[in-house]
């Protein structure tokens, strides 16, 4: 059954008639044309889905949209500020961090979500915060670097 | 002439004006070795270009396409220093059938390699073409003239310029390369040998670089296809009732293909659940324990890939004689972007945006299977997810084509995490077997290496050894009448359980000898590039002499792979209750040639240990008959970031040498590598791939 459901999706307020069952990814990828949230396994183990739902990075492939309804998202699109990038993109820029770019836009998701909670992390707990973003191209070390180097440059509340 | 692609007549109309410098990289190309499915009557005249365009820019058109390995950045690196303009006005068009000329596929590390050097001889000649040009206009002799940035200046009035722009504007010029002009040398460089950002980066970190599956289309229809459960099994009916009378769902037949179509890509799953279809099964009986046996019974005839001396006087010099098998089990791509295809009518034409190392070769088997005309069809590629060999193969792109026939509409093919590991061209399971012996002085005086499957790259013995033979059962990747579902190359195919069997056995020769690994290594060599690596990476690691075990969980591998030369060290940590092993440090040394993008190549080596410490430690396909148990990352273990040693590489200064492979060499010792260091800490001889835990504590207690 479909249903009106109403979020905002980065930072503007939008209104779907859906059926709330559909994946949060695939709503976002068809409905908004938002292609930079991928699809690496649908099930939840790869995090190329990540997006922010108020404040918390969730796997859209295992998000129904009726779950997100009132709640605020964001995704790899609204990341940079009036075509500012973040310092996450930034830095996975300076780094290096990626090859193929397809893990790119959940790992980053992923890091903002964890340097919301933990703006200083040491290596470890990067790490341990990532550690379930798959990358098959082999970019870990970078990511790590591209991630702590970005909890720097981010201090001062940026 | 059997040009594909772009045809001489087509491009001024595409283009407008400018300079085109056309040039043929087949010469280099036929010196390799390939691999018989992949040889084909080549084009005779050209298959790559460039043009500078009437605004200026340069712009190098390839049917190679970039899946992270980073020619984006390497090629256009080449064609800025050679033509002396700024790197950003330089930019690649890749993978496009229509636009490109063509190319048989991205894979083998050959981009860089053999692609390399004609597409520099071309800029070269783009160069000269200007100067002359250049010339003319300004009323000054060649060798007067200086290049900068794209501007041409007298050195002796340097009021006198005129641009390349200016010179391309309003031209139609078109010079085929024939002989190779002189390309500038390395002491000249001012972009080559230098790192560089990728020039793709700005796309991947916004989410704008588009995949195949980020195309959409008005009209499109996602599909899902019923697939079997096993390989093997044959499709005997199917009852699509039920789906059709699901809202908005298209139901496609055609023979074998049984497909949903839904706009939504979760609708068409919801019906594909059900769609009921009946199979025969004729699998084979094999599973991945019996698997090894299997292979030897099955093993085609042998031939000899290279020999020298006499075994028998081997063996007669030999003190210490050892006899070992080695195994490993298949291994998937899985790259993180599944195959996908996205298909359409245009007019007549059938298009195709698809995840794939190999658009000309797909445009072909898509034509075929279509029965349409070759220039009917058109691949493009966008960016790819990874493909590791993987996407060598594209069935989805058939798929989708037949689809979108059928069904009049854009038809979109993303297989799911499931598919993907059940249509993967894995990399075959293989079996080596070694007889090897020493004399007293540690001097290996016998080498019997016999490969079942894996094929023969990197299996000849990089020692130098006087009696020795080199035999390969099986060519190459394939061999569908054994396997009991597809191969195909993976990351260096081949090399990864040569390198593992080579350099495990070794090791065990080291220690009859009592010498240490890396000194017996170097007794044993003559090749002075593996020497050299050899001895930077001990430099890099701080290696010191022991014999084995030390207990200290040190390793040593090297091998060679796509021209390159690469040595690796790593300590690794062993946990003798649980069998788990950590690595805690990777050193790397390679020579490659001159190294055109210093950091991507780095970036390249890093890649291939991190993703190699999987098939040394957990990846493996299990399976019984054509039924395959991973399906999906929770069952098969990718490298995680908490497995990523501490990294550091060295590559040796080469700069002389011609440019040779990176994206797959440094992948090749991972197993080899990580078996020598648990043996140094555990005095435990891993014979088989993956090491996983239990495999380990089986071999503690035989200790
Ligand atoms: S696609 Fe959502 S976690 Fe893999
Ligand atoms: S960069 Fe390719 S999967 Fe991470």
């Amino acid at each position: 059954m479909e249903e009106t459901i109403r979020f905002e999706l980065n930072g503007k307020n939008e209104e779907v008639l859906l059926d709330p069952e559909l994946a949060l990814l695939w709503v976002l990828r068809e409905r908004f044309g938002l292609t930079g949230t991928k699809y690496g396994c649908g099930v939840g183990f790869c995090g190329a889905c990540t997006v922010m739902v108020d404040n918390e990075p969730l796997r859209s492939c295992s998000v129904p949209v009726g779950d997100v309804a009132g709640k605020k998202i964001l995704t790899i699109e609204g990341l940079a500020n009036d075509g500012n990038l973040h310092p996450l993109q930034d830095a996975f820029m300076k780094h290096d961090a990626l090859q193929c770019g397809y893990c790119t836009p959940g790992m980053i998701m992923n890091a903002y979500g964890l340097l919301l909670k933990n703006p200083e992390p040491s290596r470890q707990e990067i790490v341990v915060g990532m550690e379930n973003n798959l990358c098959r191209c082999g970019a870990h070390a970078r990511i790590i670097d591209a991630v702590e180097s970005a909890a720097h440059e981010m201090k001062g509340g940026k | 002439m059997k040009t594909k692609g772009l045809t001489r007549r087509g491009f001024f109309k595409l283009f407008g004006g400018g300079i085109f410098i056309f040039f043929s990289t087949w010469d280099a190309m036929k010196l390799l070795a390939l691999q018989p499915q992949t040889r084909r009557t080549l084009p005779t005249d050209y298959n790559a270009f460039l043009r500078i365009g009437e605004d200026g820019m340069v712009s190098g058109f390839t049917g190679k396409i970039e899946m992270g390995q980073g020619p984006v950045t390497s090629l256009v690196q080449m064609l800025a220093d050679e033509l002396d303009v700024a790197y950003d006005k330089v930019k690649m068009i890749m993978g496009d059938t229509d636009l490109c000329p063509w190319d048989m596929g991205t894979f083998g590390s050959l981009t860089t390699r053999v692609f390399g050097p004609p597409f520099r001889a071309a800029a070269a000649e783009a160069k000269a073409a200007l100067l002359m040009l250049g010339s003319e206009k300004l009323g000054v002799p060649v060798s007067q003239l200086e290049v900068k940035e794209g501007i041409i200046m007298d050195t002796l009035d340097r009021n006198k310029q005129v641009s390349y722009a200016t010179l391309a504007k309003g031209k139609k010029i078109e010079r085929y390369l024939d002989t190779k002009p002189p390309v500038k040398d390395f002491r000249d460089f001012r972009i080559m040998g230098k790192s560089y950002l990728r020039q793709d980066a700005l796309l991947k970190v916004t989410g704008q670089a588009k995949y195949a599956g980020d195309f959409h289309m008005p009209g499109m229809l996602y599909a899902r296809i019923l697939r079997p459960p096993s390989h093997g099994a044959k499709l005997v009916s199917a009852d699509t009732s039920a789906a059709e009378k699901i809202e908005g769902i298209i139901v496609v037949r055609d023979g074998d293909l049984v497909a949903v179509l839904h706009e939504l890509p979760d609708k068409a799953a919801e019906a594909l659940v059900k769609v009921k279809g009946e199979y025969r099964f004729t699998e084979k009986e094999v599973d991945d324990k019996s698997i090894f046996g299997y292979l030897l019974k099955s093993a085609p005839e042998p031939y000899i890939v290279v020999e020298a001396g006499n075994l028998d006087t081997g063996r007669s010099l030999s003190r210490t004689i050892v006899e070992s098998e080695f195994y490993n089990s298949y291994v998937a791509h899985a790259p993180m972007e599944p195959h996908t295809a996205l298909a359409y009518m245009e007019g007549d034409r059938m298009i195709l945006r698809a995840s794939t190392q190999t658009p000309f070769p797909a445009q072909e088997a898509v034509a075929q299977a279509l029965g349409m005309p070759l220039e009917k069809v058109r691949v493009i590629t966008p960016f790819v997810g990874g493909g590791f060999g993987g996407k060598s193969v594209n069935p989805q792109m058939i798929e989708a084509a037949r689809l979108a026939k059928l069904a009049g509409k854009p038809v979109m093919v993303a297989w799911t995490r499931q598919e993907e590991f059940f249509y993967d061209s894995f990399r075959p399971a293989a079996v080596v077997k070694v007889t090897s012996g020493i004399d007293e002085a540690g001097r290996i005086n016998l080498w019997d290496y016999r490969v079942y499957f894996a094929g023969e790259r990197g299996s000849d013995t990089i020692y130098d050894v006087p009696h020795s033979r080199t035999t390969s059962y099986g060519r190459g990747w394939t061999a569908p009448e054994v396997h009991p579902f597809a191969t195909g190359p993976w990351r260096a195919p081949g090399n990864n359980t040569n390198t593992f069997a080579r350099e495990s056995q070794i090791d065990v020769l080291a220690v009859r000898a009592g010498m240490d690994p890396l000194e017996f290594r170097l007794k044993n060599l003559k090749d002075e590039r593996m020497i050299a690596v050899l001895k930077a990476v001990a430099d890099k690691f701080g290696w010191t002499p022991a014999k084995g075990p030390s207990g200290r969980g040190y390793g040593i591998a090297c091998g060679t792979d796509a021209g390159t030369w690469v040595a690796h060290m790593a300590e690794v940590k062993v946990d003798p209750t649980t069998g788990h092993v950590r690595v805690v440090r990777v050193a790397c040394a390679q020579d490659m040639g001159l190294c055109i993008n210093p950091e991507g190549a780095v970036i390249q080596m890093e890649g291939c240990i991190t993703m190699g410490l999987g098939y040394a430690l957990t990846e493996e396909i299990q399976f019984t008959g054509g039924k395959i148990h991973n399906r999906n990352f929770d069952s098969y273990t990718l490298p995680r970031f908490s497995w990523v040693p501490k990294i550091e590489t060295v590559i040796l200064d080469q700069h002389d040498q011609p440019a040779q492979g990176g994206g797959e060499p440094a992948i090749i010792c991972m197993g080899g590598l990580l078996a020598n260091a648990i043996f140094d800490a555990t005095g435990a001889r891993m014979y088989q791939l993956p090491m996983t835990p239990e495999r380990l504590l089986d071999a503690l207690k035989k200790v």
